[in-house]
């Protein structure tokens, strides 16, 4: 911590860039080299500035993983059958049936991992690739924001374990069976998508401020 | 103390943040410290202690841990006199009939096949150095394969989605946690730990100084 954390006092003074610099870095290992250099001689990475091309990747898996989300709210995730009658849950219906049951606490890990999560990642990566289509430079905030997506999109992934998990344990025949519905699928994809999507992005893009005599 | 650079340095002596770009010069950083980037607060160095030593240690006893996951019993489920014991295979089996196949292996990929190949590649990639040789053959491509795969591997999320899942079936029968219950929480915190013991940057400069040109 000591000494680095000091440097936090100039953050005043405008940073120069690998790319003002006249240099490329490599996005895995941090090395950099001469702009127009192909390959990092360091680990082998594709060496690329800024890679605008990035943004159409993430549109793409973006609209993808909104799509397949709808099918996972509107399709059953489990079928349970007790002692002859069959109740089939949507996600939604899921955390209703945990509140019934009192377990407000868990209620709410499960709504916020299928439902509140996915929602703001759809809004949070849209908002900060229009940003960039725009020309805004970002500030911190915006590439914390990003970092924050990035980290918490695996974690909608506890839904579809609590469905393979409950699908595994509870199969008593008669008494009780429980059975995973079409929307685990849906659901699944959806969160993968979105992980592609945020993996996609090229977070040096939140930062650039745009070239000289191009309005901004 | 100025941490941008000009253009004089030499390139080797430079290092530009992998989110932000902001150019360094490569700090000297003392064991234990760290080295944060200018402008995104990106940890770009924390070399530590024993690392290398630590990470292979880490990754063995994981692997060992999750073979015990995999195959103990993990819950076991009892209701009116009938029970069921599941092991995480079977919970990985659960999507196995017709559509849901894809989901099956999927579920099978995130929480075992995935977090068992990071294990490996990074014995591969960290058991030579610490014992002082130069790195395997590709041990920079198995390191690499290392890094992308971070995300996939998803068993500590599994173990939050075990305790919902245990709170959901309570009202409905009685279960008991099985050992390979306590061996896949094990697993959590030592892959938490390991995964403490490495910054990116600091791999790279070390791979790249102990590679043979």
């Amino acid at each position: 911590m000591s000494g680095y954390g000091m440097a936090n006092a100039e953050r005043a003074q405008p940073v120069l860039t690998a790319r003002e610099a006249g240099l490329v870095g490599c996005a895995e290992c941090g090395h950099v080299f001469p702009i127009g250099t192909e390959t990092c001689a360091v680990c082998g990475t594709h060496l690329v500035s800024r890679d605008i091309a990035s943004l159409q990747r993430v549109w793409a898996w973006l609209f993808a993983g909104m799509v397949v989300y709808i099918p996972a709210n509107v399709y059953p995730m489990l079928r349970t059958s007790t002692l002859g009658t069959t109740q089939e849950s949507t996600i939604v219906g899921g955390v209703v049936d945990l509140i019934d049951h009192g377990s407000i606490g868990v209620a709410l890990i499960v709504f916020v991992a299928s439902v509140i999560i996915p929602v703001s990642k759809f809004i949070a990566i849209a908002y900060l690739a229009i940003r960039v289509q725009r020309g805004l430079p970002g500030t911190a905030s915006h590439f914390h924001l990003y970092e924050f997506v990035e980290f918490i999109g695996r974690w909608s992934m506890i839904d579809v374990f609590v469905v393979a998990i409950l699908s595994a344990l509870v199969q008593l025949n008669f008494v009780a069976t429980i059975n995973p519905g079409i929307a685990a699928v849906s659901f699944a994809l959806s969160v993968a998508f979105t992980m592609i999507s945020a993996n996609s992005f090229d977070p040096k893009l939140i930062w650039d401020v745009p070239p000289k005599g191009k309005p901004v | 103390m100025a941490y941008q650079t000009g253009m004089t340095d030499s390139l080797s002596d430079m290092i530009a943040c992998p989110k932000c770009d902001a150019l360094h010069r490569v700090p000297r950083v003392a064991p234990g410290e760290q080295a944060k980037c200018v402008r995104c607060g990106t940890v770009l160095m924390a070399p530590k202690e024993g690392a290398m030593t630590r990470i292979v240690m880490l990754s063995v006893t994981a692997l060992i841990l999750m073979v015990a996951a995999v195959f103990f019993p993990f819950l076991e489920l009892s209701v009116q006199g009938l029970g069921t014991t599941s092991s995480v295979f079977d919970a990985v089996l659960a999507f196995s009939d017709g559509l849901m196949l894809p989901l099956s292996f999927a579920v099978a990929a995130l929480i075992v096949v995935l977090p068992i190949t990071r294990f490996i590649a990074l014995i591969y990639v960290f058991a030579p150095m610490a014992l002082g040789w130069a790195p395997a053959r590709r041990a920079k491509d198995a390191y690499k394969l290392a890094e992308r795969i971070r995300p996939w591997a998803m068993a500590e999320i599994f173990i939050i989605g075990v305790a919902v899942a245990l709170v959901k079936v309570a009202g409905l029968a009685q279960v008991t946690l099985g050992p390979a219950f306590w061996a896949f929480v094990g697993l959590v915190i030592i892959t938490m730990l390991k995964d403490n013991f490495m910054c990116r940057v600091t791999v790279w400069q070390t791979l790249n100084a102990r590679s043979p040109s």
